[in-house]
């Protein structure tokens, strides 16, 4: 019974497959892609419909005011009004610009965004687009929203356009070195770099309780950490949203587009970061697999969106918390301690697989790394006390 | 299928290539050059090459083709001057084209009937880089990690 229900969604693409099978032979792939290609963008459509008004209604809550509460049930149908909105607004092309560049910008940043979203495993024998080289092709095609970026930027003609696309791609650039380099262990570990293998190899439960996901070792939980913190850098959220700071320079690269093309961006933006937890999600947290051996009965796939929600959560947990940061502070905090420490990662992992991966290595590893954690933030100690404030104007 | 797909790739890729080489602005024609980039990378998929075809996107996309357009942002602009053609280029270019085409119809391979080609695993590309091809390997890294030494020496503050 659970069986069926985990397999429900690939019995249905079986049963509608077998329906063509009348049908010439070299439509069948063709069909099974759209399938793939329909299911994800419908329910990450749906996902992103759902998060952008949980995501004003829990600011709110934490902002101690009610939120989006107007259209539908609970302000629920807010999405809908919001889409509506953005499709009637008038598109406004500057004058200076360069059309077709300013044109395909959003285009290629959403395309790119949708892409990356294909290699993640979903649940039990539900990966849209599996591949060999799965982490190497979210990484591939990821780095080319820099250059989307930098098109929205020049193609906009705008300084504050400029200015954004340069904060973006500088801070996006140095962030994916420890973005890539965090995922170097499990890959190390696993010995492949399909998101199938690495799901895999998280299977299993120590005496039935306790998961054998890459977070519970210490290399694998302070990677999960870098990611994580990397994965806001690159999805542009807060506190490193500062190529969009709306109080220094407008909206960055986006500042230029209005209406639909503007929507496209803000898409964009949230499929990377659904794309970016989904793969911390299959990296370090198990994947679909369940965290306790009697709760497998539940759906793979439900646990997946179980972790990736949780994830999203923190998400924007951390907008609702967190100033913004400064860029210097950003840069130097890139290579001065998130590159180093995704290093220690490496070694740890190391360390941990050749001493037999049990207890022994689990405390050697969680040694290497204490010791350069320590190490850094010595050598990085500024002096630097915070003076009392005194204010001026108010009392 | 696949010849079809190898015209398509082809027409594309010489567009993309041919509009580097002609379009006025420079930023455009740096655009272009990733278009052909993207068809090399389609090509690399055809012949089964996988792994090479994510590293070529991954490289000249994501890292030649910032590279360059920050260059062309960084330098100099003259918009009134017209340079004119740059024949030189171009004797360069057929230069390089000619010593290939020699090449590739001198080769033997060319008129035999292709294999079937097995499809390339990362863990096939790993194990040779990490038994057969080390020296290689180390020796690429020790020249870029000369070239970040020498990056970051250059954009030092001079101590004075």
């Amino acid at each position: 019974m659970s069986d069926s229900l985990d397999q429900i969604f690939i019995n249905a693409k079986q049963w509608i497959l077998s329906l063509l099978s009348a049908l010439p032979g070299w439509l069948t792939p063709l069909v099974s892609c759209l399938i793939n290609i329909a299911a994800l963008l419908g329910v990450f459509l749906t996902l992103f419909a759902a998060i952008s008004v949980l995501e004003r209604k829990i600011l709110g809550r934490m902002q101690n005011r009610y939120g989006p509460n107007r259209v539908g049930p609970f302000g629920l149908f807010q999405p809908v009004a919001d889409g509506i909105k953005m499709l009637i607004k008038e598109d406004i092309v500057p004058v200076r610009a360069d059309k077709l560049v300013h044109f395909l910008a959003p285009i290629l940043i959403a395309a790119t965004a949708i892409l990356t979203l294909g290699i993640i495993p979903y649940g039990r024998n539900m990966t849209p687009f599996a591949i060999d080289g799965g982490i190497l092709f979210f990484f591939a095609v990821g780095s080319t929203t820099e250059l989307a970026v930098f098109m929205a930027g020049w193609g906009s003609n705008n300084k504050f356009s400029m200015l954004g696309a340069m904060r973006a791609i500088a801070q996006m650039v140095s962030y994916e070195l420890p973005l890539i380099i965090t995922t170097l262990p499990d890959v190390m570990v696993v010995g492949a770099l399909s998101p199938d293998a690495i799901v895999a190899a998280q299977d299993g439960y120590w005496t039935g309780v306790l998961p054998y996901w890459f977070v519970t070792t210490p290399w694998g939980a302070a990677a999960f950490i870098l990611f994580f913190v990397s994965g806001l850098v690159e999805s542009n959220r807060t506190p490193f949203d500062v190529p969009e700071g709306e109080s220094e320079i407008v909206a960055g690269h986006m500042t230029e587009y209005s209406g639909f093309k503007y929507a496209t961006f803000f898409l964009a933006e949230y499929f990377g970061m659904f794309a970016i937890s989904g793969l911390a999600v299959t990296l370090f947290l198990g994947g679909w697999h369940a965290p306790i051996s009697i709760l497998e009965f539940i759906p793979s796939y439900v646990w997946f969106f179980l972790k990736l929600s949780g994830l999203l959560f923190v998400y924007i947990w951390i907008r609702g918390t967190l100033p913004r940061t400064r860029v210097d502070q950003i840069m130097n905090f890139a290579w001065k301690f998130m590159l180093p420490m995704a290093f220690t990662c490496i070694v740890a992992a190391a360390v941990w697989h050749y001493l037999g991966r049990g207890f022994a290595g689990w405390l050697s590893s969680l040694a290497v790394i204490a010791i350069v954690y320590v190490a850094l933030s010595r050598l990085l100690e500024t002096k630097k006390r915070f003076a009392t404030r005194t204010y001026r104007f108010a009392e | 299928m696949n010849s079809a797909a190898f015209f398509i790739i082809g027409i594309i890729t010489l567009s993309g290539a041919f509009a580097a080489a002609t379009l006025p602005k420079l930023i455009h024609a740096a655009l272009s050059l990733v278009v052909a980039f993207v068809g090399m990378a389609a090509y690399f998929f055809l012949l089964g090459a996988e792994f090479v075809g994510l590293v070529q996107i991954f490289i000249y996309i994501g890292a030649v083709a910032v590279l360059i357009v920050f260059t062309i942002l960084l330098t100099r602009r003259e918009p009134d001057r017209d340079r004119g053609r740059n024949w030189g280029g171009a004797v360069v270019a057929l230069a390089v084209f000619a010593g290939l085409l020699w090449t590739i119809l001198k080769a033997k391979a060319f008129d035999v009937s292709a294999p079937s080609i097995q499809p390339l695993t990362v863990k096939q590309i790993g194990e040779h880089l990490m038994t057969n091809y080390v020296w290689p390997l180390q020796c690429v890294g020790l020249v870029l990690t000369a070239a970040l030494i020498g990056a970051l020496i250059l954009v030092m503050e001079e101590k004075r």
